[in-house]
């Protein structure tokens, strides 16, 4: 379901989850290898906090981070919505309204069914899409921030 | 069923409990026994490794055999199941998987316990997974008793009695030696025998309709007895309004439940990232969405080519469809292409049954041991303690299993998996999805959310007609009965999210900003992810 990367694939190749992410220190003696400073754009690092939590809260209240938040609520929350809806949707008329799903389409095939085999294939279809929107529009940037969060809580006592 | 049938059945058991325990063996040696290794296996498996592991831990001898039959005694209404289990895994894709893998180590109750007091979120969601495990592992084991019963021809008790005890221990086996490692080959062994014992049988029934699913259709409508009727919804549902709302109690708690399933939330923690996890529900979602497909042609195939009547000669609730199918496909009884398809089917759902209730038997004695030992245990006790206490907790829990199997085996328990996934979204889901994504939720709001969900789910089913007033409740003497439905998911659902929501705004003191930064920064990025 992810193969159909097309133009970013070269892109997306290092960002693949099962290769990315070796928690810090893995094969990196100076703690910040393959990033270089400029190249960041999470929350900025001139501020010195003092504990883990200010880390956090900082980072939380970052630009960076609120976009990454918008991105994944803004997908999330519309598609849990119409997919939870769709399904009761179902349930319901199956069991209160068997005139409607009896009526015949095509062949042996009748609403009820096509409302079946939709339900399959709208879960298929937003699964795809989810990982479409999550590879495309989330993961680099969560990825950036993983980093920084973890740069700037190293060594902080919690 | 004949001697023939037995014995090759009984052999392919044979040989499926040899080569587990084989991966058990073989996996135990030289591991030493870090909490990392016995409850994630080390974190290390590939997102494929273990989208096929959540699809064995979650397709159940139920679905395969279950579902199979109900599609071909009630047709349409069969289907409903089929939806309502594939269309859950949305929620857990888009609402929880990652942030769950994000922000635990190692069960359900270090998401929710992040924030909180520690000690009594740790309890209340400790307490509701070992009860949401439990309900789903008795329901498991009385169904293996009467399952290899069935299949091997032998009613008779003591055969019963003998399998509940051998499943219950080979799982215990499993879980106290080989961990979370054996109990991921285990169920990726079982999602490839599944799979592929489905998808035989699958092309044989398109291939007796020469791929004409319209004929395949036609015939099942007019063997069931019930004619169009059959392919549209109502022949199991639609005699009352009692029955109705029944359906959509259930149809609420398969599609909200199983993303609070402690089993299915603790194999994200088998993979190294939250994408990892997201990929691996992917896979998890192709395989149990073609497996659901696959179950609704063989039942309308063992509709056609069986025949209604048939199967419910054979057993009254269908769990003998798909075997029936099968020695149909292979040439009929006697035959020997049937009696080998048959053995084969036999073999498949006895390997189902072995998969599901390790992984179950592993997510409740992680709950045990670091949900609720680990709150009351003196601190300083080291982490390698705990594992032990996993490893006793697993016989433990092995043990009430075994014996909760043995007396619950001549009732009707098959209410037992609806309720099991109930209090799921009754009392976990709430928990987990306010403290993932509701900034001003407290501690108070948790532990009420839990307790608020857990308590309504089971005293609704112990007022509900499966218990008492009826002829088929489990006590048909007495009648205490006063709620209506048999699954009390409509009603503690909502009371769940309801309590949580009132402790919540209730609560004395604000809620803990730093700890919600700290929850939806690593949620959301990773950082800091164990």
């Amino acid at each position: 379901m992810e193969k159909e990367a097309g133009p970013d694939a070269a892109a997306t190749r290092l960002d693949d989850p099962w290769y990315d992410a070796p928690p810090p220190g893995w094969g990196e003696p100076d703690g910040a290898a393959g990033f270089a400073p400029d190249a960041r754009t999470g929350p900025e690092m001139v501020r010195h906090p003092h504990s883990a939590a200010d880390v956090y809260v900082e980072v939380q209240r970052s630009a960076a981070f609120r976009e990454v938040r918008r991105r994944y609520r803004r997908f999330v929350v519309p598609a849990s919505a119409a997919f939870l809806l769709w399904y009761l949707a179902y349930v319901v008329a199956a069991t209160t309204a068997p005139g409607l799903m009896a009526r015949p389409v095509v062949g042996a095939l009748n609403v009820a069914m096509l409302a079946g085999l939709g339900q399959f294939l709208t879960t298929f279809v937003l699964t795809w899409a989810y990982v479409r929107h999550a590879r495309l529009h989330r993961d680099r940037a969560a990825l950036e921030l993983r980093w920084d969060t973890q740069e700037m809580t190293r060594g902080i006592g919690r | 069923m004949s001697g023939d049938h037995q014995t090759l059945a009984l052999l392919l058991f044979s040989v499926f409990i040899a080569v587990t325990l084989g991966i058990t063996t073989w996996v135990g040696r030289n591991r030493q026994g870090s909490a990392e290794e016995f409850y994630a296996g080390g974190r290390l498996f590939s997102p494929m490794e273990n989208g096929f592991a959540i699809a064995g831990d979650y397709m159940s001898a139920a679905s395969f055999l279950g579902i199979s039959g109900l599609i071909a005694l009630f047709g349409y209404d069969g289907m409903l199941y089929s939806v309502g289990f594939l269309v859950a895994w949305l929620v857990v894709l888009l609402l929880v998987a990652e942030l769950v893998r994000n922000c635990g180590r190692f069960t359900l109750a270090d998401v929710v316990a992040a924030r909180m007091a520690e000690r009594p979120v740790r309890t209340a969601v400790g307490t509701s997974s070992v009860t949401v495990s439990v309900l789903y592992l008795v329901a498991q084991m009385v169904g293996a008793g009467s399952l290899v019963a069935l299949l091997l021809g032998g009613t008779s008790d003591t055969a019963r009695s003998w399998t509940v005890v051998g499943v219950g221990a080979l799982m215990v086996i499993y879980v106290s030696f080989g961990g979370m490692r054996a109990t991921t080959w285990i169920q990726i062994v079982k999602a490839v025998l599944l799979m592929a014992g489905a998808a035989v049988l699958t092309v044989l029934v398109l291939a007796h309709f020469h791929g004409d699913v319209n004929a395949l259709l036609h015939t099942a409508a007019e063997r069931s007895g019930h004619g169009r009727d059959f392919l549209s919804p109502g022949l199991r549902y639609g005699e009352s309004w009692t029955a109705r709302f029944d359906f959509i109690s259930l149809g609420l708690a398969l599609v909200l439940g199983t993303a609070g399933l402690p089993h299915i939330l603790s194999r994200f923690y088998t993979v190294p990232t939250a994408r990892a996890a997201r990929r691996s529900v992917v896979w998890s979602i192709g395989l149990i969405g073609s497996f659901y497909l696959m179950t609704i042609v063989l039942g309308f195939g063992a509709a056609a080519l069986v025949g209604s009547a048939d199967v419910r000669a054979s057993n009254a609730s269908g769990n003998t469809a798909v075997p029936l199918l099968a020695l149909v496909l292979g040439g009929g009884e006697g035959s020997t292409g049937g009696t080998v398809l048959f053995a084969v089917v036999a073999a498949v759902a006895f390997a189902t049954i072995l998969a599901v209730v390790a992984g179950i038997t592993l997510a409740s004695s992680a709950s045990v041991a670091h949900d609720l030992y680990a709150t009351f245990r003196r601190p300083g006790a080291e982490q390698r303690s705990e594992v032990a206490v996993a490893r006793v907790a697993a016989v433990g829990v092995g043990v009430v299993a075994i014996a909760l199997g043995l007396l619950a085996q001549d009732l009707n328990v098959a209410f037992l998996v609806g309720l099991a996934f109930a209090v799921a979204a009754s009392a976990n889901l709430p928990a987990l999805l306010y403290s993932l994504f509701w900034r001003s939720f407290t501690t108070r709001g948790a532990v009420w959310a839990v307790y608020g969900g857990l308590v309504p789910a089971v005293l609704l089913v112990l007022l509900s007609p499966v218990v008492s007033g009826g002829p088929a409740s489990l006590f048909p003497g007495v009648d205490f009965q006063l709620f209506p439905l048999e699954n009390p998911g409509l009603v503690s659902i909502p009371a769940g999210f309801l309590a949580g929501w009132i402790g919540t705004v209730t609560s004395s003191g604000p809620p803990d900003e730093a700890r919600h930064a700290e929850t939806e920064v690593r949620s959301l990025t990773g950082a800091g992810a164990a």
